[in-house]
């Protein structure tokens, strides 16, 4: 696939990087020759220098023969007119923007083709992390929570700990270790390696990284079956009131008591402002320990290092547990770093990047994929597709789970399906129904289906799973 | 000649603008005389008298400093508003002398600008004897204060440019003037006098219906639109004994006494939401009901009436009427426990709201002072801490809480120093301090000598211009006044 990419900012970048390892030829342009030249450097793609609204540019960036725009340049006003200039000029078949104002959205008319932006998708980072994070207050014992099927089903990320219910004892004993709810183990990682076969004789061991699939209500039995059980998160303290901790802010400020450490005086002012008065705006540095332990940073539950410098995030973070607070999070852009604080005292170390690509590579992967999302820094990624056709057309319809060929380390997780006509009729609104895969579940058109990829480089031969051929059709 | 007419006046073009008001002031005066025609009674020819010397008087004035036109200074406004607030109850004084016989200068000054600053203090007795049309020329300049004289002038004459707008926010009370309801500020007068003559007109048909004769249903509106506390009686309310009427005076008094921006944007957008999403609107409606209840409770449990309906009844409306600094009464409230009638009297400093025709220091100063005060004792606990204070979702800017503080001490200033000043000419302590709190705040019955069953015919002339002083003060919001006493305001 032809993709232009607009913006080599971190987005740009960490969008280009997924994309070009997966033989996409990418384009990308952006107004600074060195971050261009120092991206060209390192990947296999062609950098532009200029003004990616000006058709000229464009034009010059390959947008006639393109086959999708990524518009992600730090203004939305730049994104939005980018897109309609190559709707208008060049006839771009997908278009995505990255727009932070939320008045913008999908299928509305200031955004479609024939009135508006002509923007196909809206991306907002900042929202994906924001969410991500509040995922995270919510169920503070998981490394993440993913949802798919629209949130009634969600992929955990837990990290085990001896002691709690299901360590040391293998994958066969669940269901009668944790009879209440149903899950599905889909990956475990052992030393940052993903053990190549899951079966009922695998034990769960203390410091993997588990990867569950679970129902939306479970997620909190889920957790505790691997790990210790935490207090709910009622005190947190975010460092840094940028895009994201405003955001942040602004969701969570009624029902938890929040401060934020901001040492612009100017941008205190403004969330002092946008926030409701319970939310208590400190003028100062995160990492200044006297600060920290004036605001009792020990009986905190939670610190969130969310500027936008990752030294300051790193090491505000590291004072902040050393001083007690219950559990840290650092936002950390740098790929090394990130590296190097996985598994010190920060509990989650976040790529903002990285936690927006899913909904890049939503629109990205081939065949009938609704959601993706991209997991460990990029080195494994979960999908959910939608089976359409019938049992020639389609390499999944109509067969049982283990006739299924799938590359090593890739797992069915889980079908979401949606209820039967007549059984709709006898239970008003009934809900879609959440199958874990077994080896004999029978995947039938029009299923959800959640599968789990621990290689990256498999991912085309999912992506196929989910193809119908078009000759059948 | 006119080198020296500018050199001695180089502010003339103010006196122009004071005749224009005057010109207006004048044709109001027909109001009461068409109540005098009507009526057949003999002062037709007094009003007729008043309003010819009055208009004379300003066509003299508009006629000699019509050539000095010139774009007015902000300062001006004061200057002006000062002006037409002190030269006003002059003229509006000179029917009730032409036709009452023995009235001082200062007591027909006194009862005019008590009028106009819708305090509704009087020194006259026999009010029931007075013809009607005496009465609704009392009543009818509460009216005229209510909304301003002179937002009003800002509304019906284009001549004063852009220095309407300083006349505007000098003459309205409210820390923040600066949120224009419209581009033009005539625009926003005349959208203000409209929903106020709006309301005024449904007040007066709710009196009617409630069982007054039309004309004392006029009067009543009036001094129920300017909370001022004029009435056509001398018991006040007492004279109707009504719990109907009572209860069309309280609905329209606590009406009154919300900012009437609120009710132009609620006409405006046809929705009643921002009467409640306001912040300032919504305390006072709490303030008041609070107030309402704890009065009645109190009445009740020390036994004043034997009845809750009917403390419930007498605490609603005196309360009601003192809080808004009214100054109705329905019973001689001085007689009851001294809580009840100070706990009135310290309401009348703060319930009404900015932009509304009553007096005190208004529900949003103090609301803003008491975040303040709060967002310190914060900064105690956190030194770091950036806790700005908010009304709703928007943030005031120190300048205008600065601004209040200042307010607030000369405020308490201008009270201390009135009572020293009563207590000085020999007043007694009570009738001195309530006094003083019921003219800053255009209230109008104090406690003792001054009390709801007394009226200030009592007082010396020397205490009577305290007393005007004060009200002239309270109604300008000190600030507009004081301003003139500044030499700064005076240098080139």
């Amino acid at each position: 696939m032809n993709i232009l990419i607009l913006g080599a900012g971190r987005v740009g970048e960490s969008v280009a990087e997924s994309l070009v390892s997966e033989k996409n030829n990418i384009t990308i342009v952006d107004s600074d020759p060195s971050r261009l030249m120092d991206l060209q450097a390192r990947l296999d793609l062609k950098v532009i220098v200029g003004n990616g609204i000006q058709p000229s540019v464009l034009a010059q960036a390959g947008a006639a023969d393109s086959d999708m725009l990524i518009a992600c340049a730090a203004s939305d006003e730049t994104n939005l007119v980018a897109c309609k200039v190559a709707h208008e000029r060049f006839n771009l078949p997908t278009t995505i923007a990255r727009v932070r104002s939320p008045e913008f959205v999908e299928n509305d008319p200031l955004t479609s083709r024939s009135t508006g932006f002509a923007v196909d998708h809206v991306v907002c980072p900042e929202q994906i992390v924001t969410s991500y994070i509040e995922k995270l207050i919510a169920y503070p014992e998981a490394l993440q929570v993913l949802e798919f099927a629209g949130g009634i089903l969600n992929l955990i990320a837990v990290r085990a700990v001896t002691g709690s219910p299901l360590v040391k004892h293998r994958l066969g004993e669940i269901p009668g270790l944790v009879p209440s709810c149903e899950f599905r183990v889909v990956a475990i990682f052992r030393n940052e390696k993903a053990l190549s076969t899951l079966d009922g004789n695998t034990t769960i061991e203390h410091g993997d990284e588990v990867f569950v699939l679970a129902a939306a209500k479970d997620i909190h039995e889920v957790l505790i079956a691997m790990h210790n059980p935490s207090d709910p998160v009622r005190k947190l303290v975010i460092a840094g009131g940028g895009n994201v901790g405003l955001r942040l802010a602004r969701s969570i400020a009624l029902d938890h008591r929040l401060k934020i450490i901001e040492p612009r005086k100017s941008r205190c002012d403004y969330l002092a402002s946008q926030l409701p008065t319970r939310a208590l705006i400190l003028h100062g540095d995160a990492s200044d320990a006297r600060l920290l332990e004036e605001e009792r940073i020990g009986e905190t539950d939670m610190f969130l290092a969310l500027t936008n410098d990752d030294e300051t995030n790193i090491m505000s973070a590291l004072l902040a547990k050393q001083m007690g607070a219950a559990k840290v999070l650092a936002i950390v852009n740098r790929k090394a770093y990130a590296d190097l604080v996985q598994g010190t005292q920060i509990d989650v170390a976040l790529s903002p990047a990285h936690a927006a690509i899913g909904s890049f590579l939503t629109y990205i992967r081939r065949g009938n994929v609704v959601a993706v999302h991209s997991l460990r820094r990029g080195t494994a990624e979960a999908l959910e597709g939608i089976i359409l056709g019938d049992r020639k057309s389609s390499p999944m319809a109509h067969r049982r789970v283990d006739q299924i060929k799938l590359p090593r380390g890739a797992s069915i997780g889980a079908i979401v399906r949606e209820p039967k006509l007549q059984a709709a009729d006898d239970q008003a609104g009934a809900r879609n129904q959440i199958l874990m895969a077994h080896h004999d579940t029978v995947i039938e058109p029009g299923d959800h289906v959640v599968i789990f990829v621990s290689h990256k480089k498999d991912i085309h031969l999912v992506e196929k799973l989910f193809q119908v051929e078009a000759g059948y059709l | 000649m006119k080198q020296m007419r500018l050199k001695v006046l180089p502010r003339s073009a103010l006196l122009t603008v004071l005749g224009g008001v005057l010109v207006l002031f004048s044709l109001s005066l027909s109001i009461p005389l068409i109540f005098a025609l009507i009526f057949d009674e003999a002062t037709s020819s007094t009003f007729l008298q008043s309003m010819l010397v009055c208009a004379l008087v300003g066509f003299v004035l508009i006629g000699i400093f019509r050539g000095s036109q010139r774009e007015m200074l902000p300062r001006d406004g004061f200057m002006l508003v000062v002006l037409v607030w002190s030269v006003l109850p002059a003229f509006g004084g000179l029917p009730l002398m032409l036709h009452i016989e023995g009235l001082s200068f200062t007591d027909a000054y006194f009862e005019s600008i008590s009028a106009l600053t819708t305090t509704g203090s009087t020194v006259l007795e026999g009010l029931d004897r007075l013809p009607i049309s005496i009465n609704v020329w009392r009543h009818f300049m509460v009216l005229l204060g209510g909304m301003g004289i002179l937002v009003l002038t800002v509304a019906i004459l284009p001549i004063l440019g852009v220095g309407g707008s300083q006349i505007y926010k000098a003459e309205t009370p409210g820390p923040m003037k600066e949120d224009k309801l419209t581009p033009r500020i005539s625009e926003t007068a005349r959208g203000l006098w409209l929903v106020y003559f709006m309301i005024s007109l449904a007040c007066w048909l709710a009196y009617f219906l409630a069982g007054m004769t039309w004309w004392d249903a006029f009067m009543h509106m009036c001094s129920t639109m300017g909370l001022g506390g004029f009435s056509a009686y001398d018991d006040s309310f007492a004279h109707f004994d009504s719990p109907a009427i009572e209860l069309v005076a309280i609905c329209f008094m606590t009406l009154a006494g919300v900012n009437f921006g609120l009710y132009f944007l609620a006409w405006r957008s046809r929705s009643l939401k921002s009467l409640w999403t306001d912040f300032e609107a919504r305390s006072y409606f709490v303030l008041m009901l609070c107030s309402v209840i704890g009065v009645s409770v109190f009445l009740y449990s020390q036994s004043v009436y034997e009845d809750p309906l009917t403390a419930l009844r007498f605490a609603a409306f005196n309360v009601v009427s003192i809080a808004t600094t009214t100054g109705f009464a329905s019973t001689d409230y001085a007689q009851w426990p001294l809580f009840a009638p100070v706990f009135m009297l310290s309401l009348c400093g703060i319930a009404t709201c900015a932009g509304s025709t009553g007096g005190g220091i208004k529900m949003v100063r103090l609301i803003l002072i008491l975040k303040q005060s709060r967002n310190e004792l914060i900064r105690i606990v956190h030194p770091r801490a950036v806790v700005p204070v908010k009304l709703g979702r928007s943030v005031i800017e120190p300048a205008i809480l600065q601004s209040i503080l200042g307010f607030l001490v000369v405020y308490l200033l201008a009270i201390c120093l009135g009572t020293l000043m009563l207590l000085f000419t020999g007043l007694d302590a009570v009738s001195s301090f309530t006094a003083v709190i019921a003219s800053i705040n255009n209230t109008g019955p104090g406690l003792g000598e001054v009390g709801p069953a007394a009226n200030y015919k009592g007082l010396s002339d020397l205490q009577t211009w305290v007393c005007i002083i004060l009200m002239l003060l309270g109604r300008l919001e000190l600030m507009s006044v004081l301003v003139l006493f500044v030499p700064h305001f005076w240098r080139h």
